[in-house]
C-alpha cells in the first residue's frame, strides 16, 4: 500500500456519512453607492482611491504624486509613454528595481476593496508585490458589491495564477502597530475610470 | 395559576451562602409560587464532571432525580448548576431525568420567561455592576453574547430595571469571564486569580457599590479578591437585590 | 525558565510573575478582539455566513476521500506534483528531498502552522538546510530561537523593545530603536535579499479547491507571493482538511477569515495558485499526521473544520493571561487544546483543563466549532484513559462519595463550615491555592437546609 492509499483508506474508514452542502451560501450586500463603498474600504485598508474622468487625469495626478520618479513600468497602452522600464523580461528577478508599476484590474469588490488580477494583467506574477509603489486602474462598471458576486464573475483557473489585492502590503506583527509596506508595495493608488 | 416549584440550592450556596437561598425562596413565594425544598438534595455533580470525572456522577444524578422528580418546575439561583443539569443529567430512571432536564430553570429566566414578571417591589439605591456569568449567559442564553451579531437582550437586566433607585453601570468588557471555572480556580490559580482581579477592576473603575450576578460561585471568587484587597465593595446575588427594601 | 517544558498551569505561573506584562498582553489581544467585533458587526448576515461555512466544512469532512481524490486529479492536470505524507517525518523527508533535487541548501518559507506542527525547521537545519521564515512575526521569533506564540500573530508575546533588541543583534539596527516602522523597514530590506536569492520557496495553504485543483494562500505582507513567484521550486504544504469543494465557496471563507483574524475585511493578498509559471516546479504535500484519526472521533472530528483564524485565541481570557507558549503546542489557545490531545494524549492532557469553559471561543469561531464542548469532552476522555494524576482521581472519588450521599454531605458540611475545608474548590489540593490571592467567605452559622427546617418546615 502506498502512503497515498493508506491515507485515503484511513479517511474513507473514518469519515462520517455524507452531509449535504448548504443551499444558501451566497448573500447580497446592499451598498447605495458601490464606488463610494469601494473607496471607503480602500481607505480603511491603507490605500487611496481617486475617481478620474480619463487617462490624462491619471497622468496628471501621478506626476503630482510621484514627481520625477524613475523605474516606472506599465501594462497600460494609454500610459506607456510614462514608463522607462519594461515588464517584459525573461527572469522576474530583473524586476527587483521597479519603483512604480501601473496595471489594470478587471474586477473590484466594494465590501473590501479587493481587486482581482491574473496573468492576463500581470506579465510576471511577482509584479504587484515586487514593485515599491503600485497603481491599479479599474472601471466603475466592474465594481461588484461583495466576494460572492466576485466569484460569480471570475474563473479562478483561467490562468495559472490570480490574486485579490486589497490595499498596500502591511504588517502589525510588532506590537499590533500597523506598518504599511511589509514585503510588497508600500502604497496603492486605485484610479477609478467611468 | 398553581405550580409546584422545587427549589434546587447548589451545595456551596447551602453551605456558604444560605442568605442567597433564603432570598430566592422569598422571591419565588412573593411572586406567587408554591415552593418546596427537597431535603435530601446535595450537588449537581458538576465539580466532578468538569474535572473530567462525569463517570463518577451517577450517584449525584440519581439522588438529584429522586429529589426533584414530579415538580412542575425546578428553579435554582445558579446558572452554572442549572446548565449542568440541563446538559448532563441522566439516571437509572432516564424518563424522570429527561423530564427534569426540560423543567429546570435558572431563577432569572424563570421569572422573565415563565412568570413574565413586569413589576417588583424592590428598592436598592446603589450603583451596581452586573457580572454576566458565562454558563448562564452563553450556556442558558440569559443575555445576548458580545461575540454574536444579534439583537441585544438581557434577562437579569430586565429584572434589575424593575428595582427602584438602582443604577446599573456599563462595564468596559461586558461579558468577560471572571476566571472561577470550578476546579480551574485552584488548578490554574495564577490565571484564575488574575482574571478575577481584572474583572473586579472593571467594576471598580465604574465606581460600583455592589457587584451582582446570577452565579454565587463567580461572586464568591470576586468577593475573595475584594476582601483580600480590603475593598468595601460587596457582592450580592441578584435574588438579594430583587428582594431588597430600604 | 523555558515555558515549553512546563504544563500549562506552571507555565502560566511563570507568565504571571510579571503582572504589567500580562496586562499588556491581555490588552493587546483584546484590541484584536474588538477590531474583529467591529468588522463582523458590519455584516448583518454574519451569523448566516458562519452557518454556511460550518455546513460547507461539515460536507467536506463527510466527503473528504472523494474531494481529495478530485483535488489530486485536477492538480496533476494543472502540472502540480502531489505528494502524500502520513506524518511529520514523511512530510519533512519529502520536502528535504525536493530541496536536494533542486540543488539548493537554502529555502525561504512563508507562514505554515503545519510545518511548525511537523518541526520542519529543526529537521532541515539538522540536515544542513538553512530556512528563513519570511513572515515578519515568524522571522522575529525565529531569530530568537522561539516558537510562534500565536498562529496569526507569531510574535504577539514580544514588545517592540524586545524586537528592537533582537534586530539590533541580528540585523544591526540601532541599539535601543523601537519604532515599528523603522524595524519593519529593516526586516523588509533583509528579507528582500532573501526572496531574490532563494531557489526554493515553501508556503502554507489556506484553501485547496477540489473542483479546480488549485490552492489559495492569504497574507498581508505579500511574503508568500514574493517567495513563490521568485523561486524555481514552489512547495505548498497542507493538512488534508484544507480542502473545499468549489471556488465559489471561497466567497464564504474569504469573507470570514480576515474579519475573524484581525478585523480586516480581507487579507491584502488572497493568491490563487493553479499552475506553475513557465519553467517553475510546483509541489503540494498533503499531510495526515493524525487527522484521519481525529476524523474518526465523532466528538472531536469537527475540530478539523478550523481555518486557523485565531479568533478563539484573541477572545480567550485564559490565553490572554497565560501566553501562547504556555500551551507547548504548535497551535495554542482553545483550538490547540482540542487538536493537541489527538496528537499525543499524555503530553497534552493538561490543555483541555486550561479553560474555564466560558464558551467565548465557540461564539467567535467562524466555522462554528463547538470548542468549549469539546474541551469538556476531552477532559472526560483523558481522565477515563488514565491520564489524570492518581491523587486527583482519588480525591474525585472521595468527593463523589460525599456528594452523592445526603447523609455524608450534611456531615461534611457541619465539619467543613467550621474549618472551611469543605468546598469543591478546595478538595483536590493540600495547600489550597485559593488563598494565594483570595479570601474564603465567612462561614455562616447554619446551612440553608438547617434554616429551612427551623423556619419553614413547620
Amino acid at each position: 500500500m502506498t502512503t497515498r492509499e493508506k491515507i485515503l483508506a484511513s479517511i474513507q474508514a473514518n469519515q462520517p456519512s455524507l452531509m449535504p452542502l448548504p443551499e444558501q451560501f451566497t448573500f447580497t450586500s446592499l451598498f447605495p453607492d458601490l464606488t463610494k463603498q469601494f473607496s471607503d474600504s480602500l481607505a480603511f485598508v491603507g490605500g487611496m482611491a481617486v475617481v478620474v474622468p480619463d487617462y490624462k487625469a491619471i497622468e496628471a495626478h501621478l506626476k503630482e504624486h510621484y514627481p520625477a520618479l524613475t523605474n516606472v513600468a506599465t501594462t497600460c497602452p494609454e500610459l506607456a509613454h510614462m514608463a522607462d522600464v519594461i515588464l517584459d523580461v525573461a527572469d522576474p528577478h530583473e524586476l527587483s528595481g521597479l519603483n512604480l508599476t501601473i496595471i489594470e484590474g478587471p474586477l473590484a469588490v466594494a465590501e473590501n476593496a479587493a481587486i482581482w488580477v491574473d496573468e492576463r494583467q500581470l506579465p510576471h506574477r511577482v509584479v504587484p508585490m515586487i514593485t515599491q509603489y503600485l497603481v491599479i486602474i479599474i472601471r466603475q462598471s466592474t465594481i461588484v458589491a461583495n466576494m460572492h458576486d466576485a466569484y460569480k464573475k471570475i474563473q479562478v483557473d483561467t490562468t495559472g495564477f490570480g490574486t485579490f489585492i486589497s490595499g498596500p502590503s502591511k504588517t502589525a506583527d510588532i506590537e499590533q502597530s500597523l506598518v504599511i509596506g511589509a514585503h510588497g508595495a508600500r502604497s496603492l493608488i486605485v484610479y477609478i475610470l467611468p | 395559576m398553581y405550580m409546584k416549584v422545587g427549589l434546587f440550592i447548589p451545595c456551596y450556596i447551602d453551605q456558604f451562602y444560605p442568605k442567597v437561598a433564603i432570598a430566592t425562596l422569598k422571591l419565588l413565594e412573593k411572586v406567587g409560587c408554591d415552593v418546596a425544598y427537597p431535603l435530601q438534595q446535595t450537588c449537581c455533580g458538576q465539580p466532578m464532571a468538569n474535572s473530567g470525572y462525569e463517570h463518577l456522577t451517577g450517584g449525584c444524578n440519581d439522588n438529584f432525580v429522586s429529589n426533584f422528580a414530579g415538580y412542575d418546575y425546578i428553579v435554582s439561583p445558579s446558572g452554572s448548576c442549572t446548565l449542568h443539569i440541563k446538559h448532563h443529567l441522566h439516571g437509572t430512571n432516564e424518563t424522570a431525568a429527561t423530564e427534569i432536564r426540560s423543567r429546570i430553570y435558572e431563577l432569572t429566566e424563570f421569572l422573565t420567561d415563565v412568570l413574565k414578571i413586569s413589576t417588583l417591589e424592590a428598592t436598592f439605591p446603589y450603583r451596581v455592576g452586573l457580572h454576566q456569568s458565562c454558563h448562564g449567559q452563553r450556556g442558558l442564553h440569559l443575555a445576548q453574547m458580545s461575540e454574536l451579531v444579534a439583537p441585544p437582550y438581557s434577562k437579569p437586566v430586565q429584572l434589575l430595571n424593575l428595582v427602584k433607585d438602582l443604577e446599573l453601570i456599563q462595564l468596559d468588557r461586558r461579558d468577560e469571564c471572571c476566571g472561577f471555572g470550578g476546579t480551574f480556580c485552584v488548578t490554574e490559580e495564577a490565571v484564575s486569580a488574575k482574571m478575577g482581579k481584572d474583572r473586579v477592576a472593571d467594576h471598580l473603575r465604574h465606581g460600583v457599590h455592589y457587584i451582582t450576578g446570577v452565579d454565587v460561585s463567580c461572586l464568591m471568587h470576586m468577593e475573595g479578591i475584594l476582601k483580600r484587597a480590603n475593598s468595601n465593595v460587596q457582592v450580592k446575588h441578584i435574588a438579594e437585590i430583587l428582594t431588597a427594601t430600604v | 525558565m523555558n515555558q515549553l517544558n512546563l504544563d500549562h498551569a506552571h507555565a502560566a505561573i511563570e507568565f504571571n510573575k510579571n503582572e504589567p506584562r500580562v496586562d499588556w498582553h491581555d490588552e493587546t489581544l483584546w484590541f484584536v478582539r474588538t477590531k474583529r467585533d467591529r468588522a463582523v458587526a458590519q455584516l448583518p448576515e454574519w451569523e448566516q455566513l458562519r452557518e454556511a461555512a460550518s455546513q460547507i466544512k461539515n460536507h467536506v469532512l463527510s466527503n473528504m476521500h472523494d474531494l481529495l481524490a478530485q483535488f489530486e486529479e485536477n492538480a496533476k492536470r494543472n502540472g502540480i506534483t502531489v505528494h502524500w505524507a502520513t506524518d511529520g517525518a514523511e512530510h519533512n523527508a519529502i520536502i528535504h528531498d525536493l530541496i536536494q533535487k533542486a540543488g539548493a541548501t537554502r529555502m525561504v518559507k512563508s507562514k505554515s502552522m503545519l510545518t511548525e506542527e511537523c518541526h520542519l525547521n529543526d529537521y532541515l537545519t539538522r540536515h544542513g538546510i538553512e530556512v528563513i521564515d519570511s513572515d515578519l512575526g515568524e522571522r522575529i521569533v525565529q531569530m530568537r530561537k522561539e516558537p510562534p506564540s500565536h498562529i496569526v500573530l507569531p510574535a504577539i508575546h514580544l514588545t517592540k523593545a524586545d524586537v528592537g533588541e533582537t534586530f539590533h543583534e541580528h540585523l544591526g539596527t540601532e541599539k535601543g530603536a523601537t519604532d515599528p516602522q523603522y524595524l519593519t523597514e529593516a526586516a523588509r530590506q533583509h528579507l528582500r535579499e532573501t526572496f531574490l536569492t532563494r531557489k526554493v520557496a515553501l508556503t502554507g495553504v489556506n484553501f485547496a479547491i477540489a473542483e479546480t485543483g488549485g490552492f489559495v494562500v492569504c497574507t498581508n505582507e505579500g511574503n508568500a507571493d514574493m517567495g513563490a513567484h521568485l523561486a524555481d521550486v514552489h512547495i505548498a504544504a497542507m493538512g488534508f482538511e484544507k480542502i473545499i469543494p468549489r471556488a465559489e465557496h471561497l466567497g464564504v471563507f474569504l469573507r470570514l477569515l480576515a474579519r475573524s483574524a484581525t478585523g480586516q475585511p480581507i487579507t491584502t493578498f488572497s493568491s490563487h495558485f493553479h499552475r506553475p509559471r513557465p519553467g517553475q516546479e510546483m509541489h503540494i504535500v498533503i499531510v495526515d499526521n493524525g487527522r484521519s484519526r481525529q476524523l474518526g472521533r465523532p466528538d472531536f472530528r469537527n475540530s478539523l473544520k478550523c481555518i486557523r483564524c485565531a479568533a478563539c485565541m484573541n477572545t480567550c481570557p485564559v490565553y490572554r493571561r497565560s501566553g501562547g507558549h504556555s500551551y507547548h503546542s504548535a497551535v495554542a489557545g482553545p483550538i490547540g487544546s482540542i487538536l493537541a490531545p489527538n496528537l499525543d494524549m499524555k503530553l497534552n492532557a493538561d490543555l483541555p483543563f486550561a479553560s474555564t469553559l466560558c464558551g467565548s471561543c465557540s461564539n467567535v469561531c467562524p466555522v462554528k466549532i463547538d470548542i468549549h464542548d469539546q474541551l469538556y469532552k476531552w477532559r472526560q476522555v483523558l481522565m477515563q484513559e488514565g491520564y489524570g494524576p492518581t491523587s486527583k482521581t482519588v480525591s474525585m472519588k472521595a468527593m463523589a462519595t460525599v456528594l452523592e450521599s445526603p447523609r455524608l454531605y450534611r456531615m461534611a458540611g457541619k465539619v467543613g463550615r467550621g474549618v472551611l475545608r469543605f468546598a469543591p474548590v478546595t478538595v483536590e489540593n493540600r495547600f489550597n491555592p485559593w488563598y494565594n490571592q483570595r479570601e474564603m467567605p465567612e462561614p455562616p452559622a447554619e446551612s440553608f437546609r438547617d434554616w429551612y427546617i427551623n423556619n419553614k418546615k413547620a
